[in-house]
């Protein structure tokens, strides 16, 4: 199959046709940052952190560089200013959920993101479904989902499944780009171990 | 509810994991909620893991997973309805059942859910019990309503 031309950042860049503008861009050394991205796993495009201007038949819009696919002919900018306006407001949005996550923060710098710019609502989680998807698609255990919806929404471990497969696995948890999984597992497993029994309680056999 | 019919509604559905949300409404519908054994019954035989329907079970209102009163009770607290004084039926709902918005009573008789328009904003305010709607509900009447159902179910 031959290789779709397409422009990033006015290179030309060469791609196989099924790789997204972020693959394509990857593979000519253009850094496009990412949070809910994973080589393992079906694009998802949660974030949006990957925001690109993408001129295609004759119209210019924002799409997500990790789902969209490489056309030929496509002109990709990955750094406007708009791109970068955007970016940054996702952070602080996000910051907002998981104030303490290092790669938010760091982003937040390059960014110039105010990580105070909106109240703390700390979720701890940026709903990347990172971890739901690993379980689901490599591991194929499906211990963790997300519940409920809208600002309401939130991951759980399915206690049931968690107390088998979880304590000899956890390689989800490097992927979370916060804590709050750890913090949901951790929960979980003290939910689960019942609380040591006292040997002997006495308190009614002595009442007789 | 009885694994047998639970297997009966699976059944009828050729256990596609395709049919998973139909299954569920079934289930719902008969049982008025979903129980754990249900679920896990659903999660086996249909082959669609238990996060999955954890999932959806959670995203749709429709689905319960907490027991529900035998009489569903909405109230429109959209603009128009509210406007129109939603809220004074809300306080006699509450005053008859005894329980608010999200909540069923210890006898199971009714559960109370309050809507955002239930697009018949001129009938307002608009109450619907059961499935029946009751437009321009006065106290007297709400109370009247709601009063009919727990007689016909003793
Ligand atoms: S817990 Fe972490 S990995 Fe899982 S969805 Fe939330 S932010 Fe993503
Ligand atoms: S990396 Fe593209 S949307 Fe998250
Ligand atoms: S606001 Fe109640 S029906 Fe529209």
């Amino acid at each position: 199959m031959s290789d779709i031309i397409l422009q990033i950042d006015g290179k030309e860049v060469a791609a196989k046709p099924g790789m997204t503008v972020f693959e394509a861009a990857q593979s000519a050394g253009i850094a496009i940052p990412t949070l809910c991205h994973h080589e393992k796993l079906a694009p998802y495009g949660a974030c949006r952190i990957c925001t690109v201007e993408a001129d295609a038949g004759g119209r210019t819009s924002f799409v997500a560089a990790c789902l969209y696919p490489a056309e030929k002919g496509l002109v990709v900018r990955t750094r406007t200013e708009q791109v970068n306006r955007m970016r940054k407001v996702l952070l602080e949005q996000m910051l907002s959920h998981a104030p303490d996550s290092e790669d938010l923060l760091e982003l937040a710098g390059e960014y110039g993101a105010d990580p105070h710019r909106f109240e703390k609502e700390p979720s701890f989680c940026i709903l990347c479904g990172l971890c739901v998807r690993y379980c689901a698609e490599v591991k194929q255990k499906h211990a963790v989902s997300f519940f409920d919806r809208g600002a309401k929404r939130e991951i759980n471990f399915i206690p049931e499944i968690a107390v088998k497969e979880c304590w000899d696995c956890k390689e989800c948890f490097p992927l979370c780009p916060t804590s709050a999984l750890q913090a949901a597992y951790v929960l979980t497993e003290s939910l689960l171990t019942p609380p040591e029994e006292p040997s002997s309680c006495g308190g009614c056999s002595s009442r007789g | 509810m009885d694994i047998g019919t639970i297997d009966q509604i699976i059944d009828n559905h050729q256990s596609e994991a395709g049919s998973l949300i139909q299954v569920l409404l079934e289930i719902q519908s008969q049982n008025n909620w979903l129980p754990k054994e249900a679920l896990t019954r659903v999660s086996e035989r249909l082959k669609v893991p238990m996060s999955r329907i954890r999932h959806i079970t959670t995203f749709y209102k429709t689905f319960s997973l907490v027991p529900k009163g035998r009489h569903e009770v909405h109230v429109c607290m959209g603009t128009a309805c509210h406007v129109r004084g939603a809220e004074r039926v809300l306080d006699t709902v509450r005053e008859v059942t005894g329980v608010g918005p999200g909540e069923t009573d210890p006898e199971l008789n009714f559960s109370v859910e309050t809507v955002n328009c239930l697009g018949c904003c001129a009938l307002g305010p608009v109450m619907v019990v059961d499935g029946e709607y009751h437009g321009n509900v006065e106290t007297a009447e709400t109370a009247e309503v709601l009063k009919k159902c727990t007689c016909s179910s003793e």
